[in-house]
């Protein structure tokens, strides 16, 4: 909180690079048109996207905190409040 | 038709009722002044945190037609119809990214609608009418599908009177369900779904859980499942071999095996996500919350829905194998509950889909009624309008827009409840290149995008319009996919949705455009928004926690 210089661009683009993961990967969808492995009798095809969605959550966990401490440190570099009026529980 | 439950219609009631009463209750709710603006009546005054926009915005994604339609096509055997996950997979990385920027714009400049955010930044009436006047157009069949929605749960209780009734007896429980909604929705604004979706998501997520749980013991188990719905489609595809060589009917199954429907799985994934947040009622939802780390944040809790979109997804499956016999897909899911559970717990989800159908259809209504009042009314009709003025007019606009879905429902079709809301999805991704662009940056002309925009509706109109229906030569409207070709020349075999392809037109159109505008020296018009207003949070100079829309100084 006491730095004050302008934060770097790195940790944008490190989310950028999970985000557009999360993006990308459904997408790709003869990746998992298959039936095999089935899980618990559940063909591939269906599990998998259960896990993408998995997959997400963590992707976008990941992006939040990177640009939450980028933009941290931005507001605090410009003198702005740093969190947020009123600040949302968690 | 079925005879009506006393049981199962007693629990449904009760629950019907109870979000009656909660939806008029609404208006007292965390009311800080009073209704008469449209920042209260139509945005809940600005002022959820986290949790409540959880259950607002889900509720707003995950609609009746969740749990009707996207089950019915895996029933029916599409082999695209579980693309309802990957898209509200990709759907929040995409949200993530976007409106953190539309949230600061909008508040830093007190904008109510996207159309408002078009008009600051490209100074243009004309390009903020026309996203006016899709997110409306694009709305109603959404409104529409809820209907279908509870019409299908109606029937299924043996309260629609069966396809025999007259018109009067089949639709009267639907007109009475609307109206109360209507009353609560015009008395409550906003705050009546974000209520009335704590019950609705709670009874939902209750209701899935156990069906996911207790259905495949009763079945043989996931594997059994999958087993009996394999044989059902391999016997209906050799029994309809002929047919189906023919093009006059479509196989069925589980994964979508060639490149070609895989292309439609993913591009109807991309063109959907992309399409749900330019749909005004998610915008009014994010412009709803208190801060503009809300909706990041949301982004990694909302997938919860998604996982169980997936399982109820599932359950069309489970319908096969539960031997569940209905001409119309949309009534397998219902039918289910009906069948393999007491009554009381098929009340309970009854009420969860007829609820599932309220909440987003109230939002939708609130956001369209607030583009017409600040869009059309405010910069075309009364530009002297107080802000009661204008909470008044929305109300209005609300019952108006409400009224005009129930005349969707009964003049098309129901079947293609599905369709008719990619069909809405075909138009609102015509208005991505104003707004997401728009947001980057000012280099597309207004003019150029205006241009770019009339051509994705009219193509993608004209494309969905033309596509026959499987089995009848001639029919419109048979889908919202097919071969990649545009003006009369084949580019590709491959199924696209065709909201992706007529946006890229609107694109290429809006670039070319751009350059012979500017080539020309049209004028571009001033922009409103300064580089800082796209980055602003709760709580920094010049943004208003209670933003009234009258002393704000707005326009440069």
């Amino acid at each position: 909180m006491t730095d004050h210089t302008p934060p770097g661009r790195t940790p944008l683009v490190l989310a950028g690079i999970a985000l557009a993961v999360a993006i990308v990967a459904p997408l790709l969808v003869w990746t998992y048109a298959r039936r095999d492995p089935e899980l618990w009798g559940i063909p591939f095809f269906f599990w998998y996207q259960f896990l993408l969605v998995v997959l997400s959550v963590v992707l976008t966990s990941i992006a939040y905190r990177l640009v939450i401490g980028h933009e941290r440190q931005r507001r605090a570099a410009e003198g702005l409040s740093t969190g947020g009026k009123g600040g949302d529980a968690r | 038709m079925n005879d009506v439950d006393p049981v199962a219609l007693v629990v449904f009631l009760f629950f019907f009722l109870l979000v009656t009463v909660l939806g008029f209750l609404a208006a007292r709710w965390r009311k800080v002044g009073s209704l008469d603006t449209l920042d209260e009546w139509g945005l809940g005054g600005r002022s959820f945190g986290t949790f409540i926009a959880w259950f607002l915005i889900g509720g707003d994604i995950y609609t009746a037609y969740t749990f009707i339609a996207v089950p019915a096509t895996l029933y029916a055997g599409s082999v695209t119809g579980f693309f309802a996950v990957p898209y509200t997979i990709i759907l929040y990385p995409i949200i993530f990214i976007f409106l953190p920027r539309l949230w600061s714009v909008s508040h830093r400049r007190s904008y109510v609608t996207p159309a408002d955010f078009v008009q600051g930044r490209f100074d243009s009436k004309t390009l903020a009418l026309a996203i006016a006047f899709t997110g409306i157009l694009a709305t109603l069949p959404y409104i529409a599908l809820q209907l279908v929605g509870i019409q299908a749960v109606l029937d299924v209780m043996g309260l629609g009177g069966g396809e025999d009734a007259g018109w009067f007896r089949k639709d009267l429980p639907l007109f009475i369900a609307f109206a109360l909604l209507a009353a609560y929705t015009y008395s409550s604004g906003l705050r009546a779904p974000a209520l009335i979706a704590f019950v609705k998501d709670t009874l939902i997520y209750l209701v899935i859980i156990v069906a996911v749980i207790y259905l495949p013991t009763q079945l043989g188990g996931w594997s059994g499942i999958f087993d009996s719905a394999e044989k059902a489609f391999s016997s209906f595809n050799s029994d309809n071999a002929d047919a189906i060589a023919n093009g006059e009917a479509s196989s069925k199954g589980l994964i979508p095996g060639m490149g070609v429907s895989q292309w439609a799985y993913a591009s109807l994934s991309l063109g959907s996500a992309l399409a749900l947040f330019m749909y005004p009622h998610s915008v009014t939802a994010v412009l709803s919350t208190k801060n503009r780390n809300i909706i990041r944040r949301n982004a990694a809790l909302l997938p919860a829905y998604s996982f169980l979109l997936g399982l109820l997804a599932l359950l069309g499956i489970a319908a096969i194998a539960a031997g569940i016999q209905v001409s119309n897909p949309q009534l397998a899911i219902p039918q289910l509950f009906e069948q393999e559970f007491s009554p009381w717990f098929a009340g309970i989800a009854f009420a969860a889909i007829a609820i599932g159908a309220f909440v987003p259809a109230a939002i939708m209504s609130i956001a369209a009624a607030n583009l017409w009042t600040r869009n059309i009314y405010k910069a075309y009709i009364n530009p002297q309008a107080t802000d009661a003025q204008e909470s008044q007019q929305s109300k209005l606009a609300s019952l108006l827009v409400k009224f005009g879905a129930l005349v969707f429902v009964l003049a098309l079709p129901k079947d293609f409840a599905i369709n008719l809301q990619l069909l809405g999805g075909i138009w609102i991704l015509q208005t991505l290149p104003a707004i997401v662009v728009g947001l980057y940056t000012r280099w597309l002309h207004r003019y150029a995008l205006l241009a770019g925009w009339a051509v994705g509706m009219v193509w993608g109109t004209f494309a969905a319009y033309n596509k026959p229906v499987v089995g009848d030569p001639g029919s419109h409207f048979g889908g919202s996919v097919g071969p990649l070709e545009v003006f009369g020349i084949e580019i590709s075999e491959n199924l696209i949705y065709f909201g992706v392809t007529a946006l890229v037109l609107n694109l290429l159109v809006a670039v070319v455009g751009t350059l012979v505008c500017r080539a020309l020296g049209v004028g571009a018009g001033v922009d409103e928004t300064r580089p800082r207003d796209y980055l602003a949070d709760a709580g920094d100079p010049h943004v208003a926690d209670d933003l009234d829309p009258i002393a704000t100084p707005k326009g440069p």
